[in-house]
Order: structure tokens, then sequence, then C-alpha cells
């Protein structure tokens, strides 16, 4: 079974004080497809990246991750299929060890302990970190921390690898590292929240933009980054 | 690297690094039990103890200096005990105001000091040795509930960010705290009591906001309520056989402190 899609259909979700986070948004990504998700900040983006894999759950609307319904029953494969990357590291790199946890996901999808570690090593091997597996997290850079963050999801095996502003707080050589090491998985599909549109022209085909809750536009990067009144309009800005 | 909080932990490759963090934490445990044990007043037994935690800690390459310092941490709380001075009944010794000391009460509260100095050290031999991580492990190994362990990772975790979201909010205050010549600055008690109730309570609010997020980053890679290791290695009992020994000279110098008081 590889499917490595995702289906939203008309998804809406409110924020428990009531505002409106997302109104009847709808978007398809095909198998091995980049897709870049862009918008002002408070436009839904984290919203709905966070319904990927089932931690909101949508007011209406269908969902559909990797071939499967998002539904209760299915809730541990599709955590196992979406690797979410959030924006801040501190927030996901939880233990006290680097190699905790990456070993974290995969330990709590029932592999047994060989299998682990050797994911755990490739997992870090692919970001570079393989030095820092006993170091503790607190201690590192940005930019480390968040290869570690990837090395986390990594460690899962996942069929679509969903970013929350990736590059954020990230010195240009840091960045760099990472666009190059996001540039390097080829097998997942990629949805990136950001507002680096940089990044954005160089590794995603597809743009989507996201503002007030709505999709605004959905096409190829090259059509939306030039349409510069979109652009503007949307508080973003040409690469 | 935050200068605030220091880990205790020391690097190294002594014996006592060396010893398994399951046959350790016990170890320290026993030692620390059989301190608080021992009956008071003991002084005698009490050098022994020293001596004991001492050449423990020297196997571990920490000097008794080093220990003696590091546990003086413990002292301002047995001052809870500083009542029992003028409490205790017996022989009175000196007046302080209206109060009298007594003999009796002196000798209860220098032991109740000198006891939980011994005991932190005790305990120390573990933290100075141990890796945080290999404590842990060791504690769910040795059926700690696996709730009480990562709450306990998970404090060690955050301490660091939180004392670093608290100094930058004593930075950003200390950045507005200007003064103009000739004015007063700072305004009054009261409202420097608001400002510094306002920065605990935003600490708070950010902490409670950041728990979320590592739980939904948790729920992302598959925690379903229950918390996953690795299995122990298994155990090697001659190093745990090597703990004995100063466990064993433990429990006999409260025997020691037990014979000394019927006989004194």
């Amino acid at each position: 079974m590889s499917h490595h899609s995702i289906e939203v259909d008309g998804l809406c979700y409110r924020y428990p004080d009531g505002r409106v986070a997302l109104e009847n948004v709808s978007l398809h990504v095909a198998p091995d497809e980049k897709v870049a998700l862009v918008g002002p900040n408070g436009a839904g983006k984290s919203t709905l990246l966070l319904h990927l894999n089932g931690v909101l759950r949508p007011a209406a609307g269908s969902i559909r991750v990797a071939g499967l319904p998002l539904e209760d029953r299915h809730l541990g494969q599709i955590r196992a299929a979406v690797g979410l990357v959030f924006q801040n590291p501190d927030d996901q790199l939880f233990s006290t060890r680097v190699y905790d946890d990456v070993a974290f996901g995969p330990l709590h999808l029932g592999l047994d302990e060989a299998e682990v570690r050797a994911r755990v090593a490739t997992a870090l091997d692919a970001v570079g970190m393989s030095a820092y597996a006993d170091r503790s997290s607190y201690h590192l850079s940005m930019g480390e921390k968040k290869r570690i963050a990837i090395a986390t999801v990594l460690s899962m095996s996942p069929q679509i690898l969903v970013l929350d502003e990736p590059t954020a707080g990230l010195d240009p050589r840091a960045r760099r590292q990472l666009i190059g090491l996001l540039r390097g998985l080829e097998q997942q599909t990629m949805l990136i929240s950001t507002h680096d549109m940089r990044l954005v022209s160089e590794l995603c085909s597809r743009t989507i933009v996201l503002d007030g809750g709505h999709i605004i536009a959905d096409g190829p990067t090259q059509v939306i980054l030039s349409d510069d009144a979109l652009l503007e309009r949307h508080g973003l800005e040409r690469p | 690297m935050n200068p605030v909080f220091r880990e205790r932990y020391q690097q190294g490759t002594t014996a006592l690094h060396r010893l398994d963090a399951r046959v350790k934490l016990v170890m320290a445990l026993l030692l620390a039990l059989g301190v608080s044990l021992t009956p008071e007043g003991v002084w005698p037994v009490y050098a022994l103890q020293w001596c004991l935690i001492a050449a423990v800690g020297a196997a571990g390459g920490l000097s008794a200096w080093r220990l003696g310092r590091a546990a003086a941490v413990a002292l301002p709380f047995t001052l809870a005990a500083a009542a029992l001075v003028f409490t205790t009944p017996g022989e009175p010794v000196a007046r302080a105001g209206g109060l009298v000391i007594t003999g009796a009460g002196l000798a209860r509260f220098l032991s109740i000091v000198l006891k939980s100095w011994l005991a932190v050290q005790a305990a120390l031999l573990l933290a100075m040795t141990t890796p945080f991580d290999d404590i842990l492990a060791a504690a769910r190994s040795l059926k700690v509930p696996d709730t009480l362990v990562a709450i306990v990772g998970f404090m060690y975790r955050y301490l660091y960010v939180l004392v670093d979201e608290a100094q930058s909010l004593l930075r950003a205050r200390a950045a507005r705290s200007a003064a103009l010549p000739g004015k007063p600055s700072g305004g009054s008690l009261r409202w420097r009591a608001r400002v510094a109730g306002g920065m605990v309570g935003s600490l708070f609010l950010r902490s409670f906001e950041r728990s979320e997020r590592v739980y939904a980053a948790m729920l992302s890679r598959g925690y379903d309520g229950r918390l996953r290791g690795f299995a122990p290695p298994p155990l090697d009992w001659r190093s745990a056989g090597w703990a004995a020994l100063p466990v064993l000279l433990m429990a006999v110098t409260v025997v020691l402190a037990f014979v000394f008081r019927s006989s004194a």
C-alpha cells in the first residue's frame, strides 16, 4: 500500500473560542509532490497542518491521508504515514537525549529493538547528525535542532512529510543546509508551510496561498510567484 | 550553556562512573537510608560514615571537599528543624531572648544538620557520576512508575528552556528600566510587585502552551498513552557485589551507633 497522498475536502475548523480558523478548505496533494503552503501569520496554516495527522479534528469536511479516511481506527496508521515537523524544535525534541528523541517514533510504532536502532542510525545519518546521538538537544544550535527534528520523523519512514516553517530562525548557512537536506528527500510527498519564498521557489513545484482560513490560490509556483498583485494582497513578496 | 543551572554530572571513567546506574541508584538510596537510621548524638559514628562516603567518592574521582561543598545546598532546609533547639526538654545551656536553649535540643538539631548533609552526599555519589538519562533509565528499570519517570525527564529537559525564558523576560525588564536624572525610578513597591507578578503569569502561560505543543508532538509520533523505551541491558552481578561493600559497611556503622548509644 503506497499512497503518499493527501486529500482534504471542505474542511472547516473553529478555534475553541468560536473564531473560524479554516473555512471550506479543499486541497489534494498527489504522491511525491512537493507543495508549499504560504500566507500571512494567522492565516490558518499551522491549524491546517495539525489536521493532517488527526491532532486536530475537523468540524466539517473530510480528510483522507495516505488513502485512509481520518478516523479513530486509522489514527495509528495515519500518524505512522505522516511525519509532522513542528516549527519550534524545542517542542519536538522533548527527550533528554537526541538518540531517544529519534527513537521515540519507531519505538511507539512497536518495532523491535534492532529495527529501531537501525532506523535511528539511518535517520541521524540522513540529516548528518550521527555524531550528536548522545548529546542533550538543549545545548544544540537552532540549525542542528531543526535537522534533528526532521530526523525524529524520518526514523518513522513516513510517506508524507509535513513541515511547519522549517527555515524560520535559521542563519543563512543553516538555511542552505536545510534546503539541501529537504531537496535530497525525494521519496516523500511534502507539504511545507513557510514564509521563506526562496525556499518555495527552489523546492516546490506547486504553491497554495491560504489567508483568513480560505484557500486563495493554488497553482504552479512560477505562476503564483509572478503575480505581484496577489502576493501584495496577502502579505507576501517575491523571492 | 546556562550559568544558573549546572549539571551535577562530572564526566569521568572511574570505577564509580562505570558502575551500572541501577546498582548505583540502589547503593545511594541504601547509604542515605543508613544515615537516616543512625540515632542522634553519635558523633564518632557520623565521622565514620563521612569517611565511608568520602572513600566511595574517591573511587569516583570526587574529593571529600567537593562532595561536602556540593552537599551544602541542603543546609538551608535543615533550618526547618531549628525550633528543636528551644522545644526539646533538657539542661538549659544558654538563653536567647525569652527562650531557653537546651543541650539535648542543640544535639538533636546538630545531628539533623549533619545527617542531612551526609545523606545528600550519598545522593551526590550517584548524581555526580551518572548522566541524568542513565538515572532515569535506572529508575524505570527498577519499576518506578513510567509516568513519574517521564515527568522528571520532562522537568529536566524543559527546566533549561524555562530558565532561558525567565532570563529573557528579566532582560527585557532591565532594558526598559531606565532612569532620568533627578527623578525617582522604578515606581512603588506595589507597582513592582505587579510587574513581577505579570512576569510570573506570562511564564506560566508560555509553559502551559508549550506543554500542549509538546503533547501534540508526542501524539504525532505515535504516543497513545503508554510510553515505550528500550529494554534495559542485562545486569552485571559482579558490579553489584562491588557496590554491596559500602552498603555493608554503612550497616556496620548503624549497628555501632546503637551499641555506642546504649553504652553511653
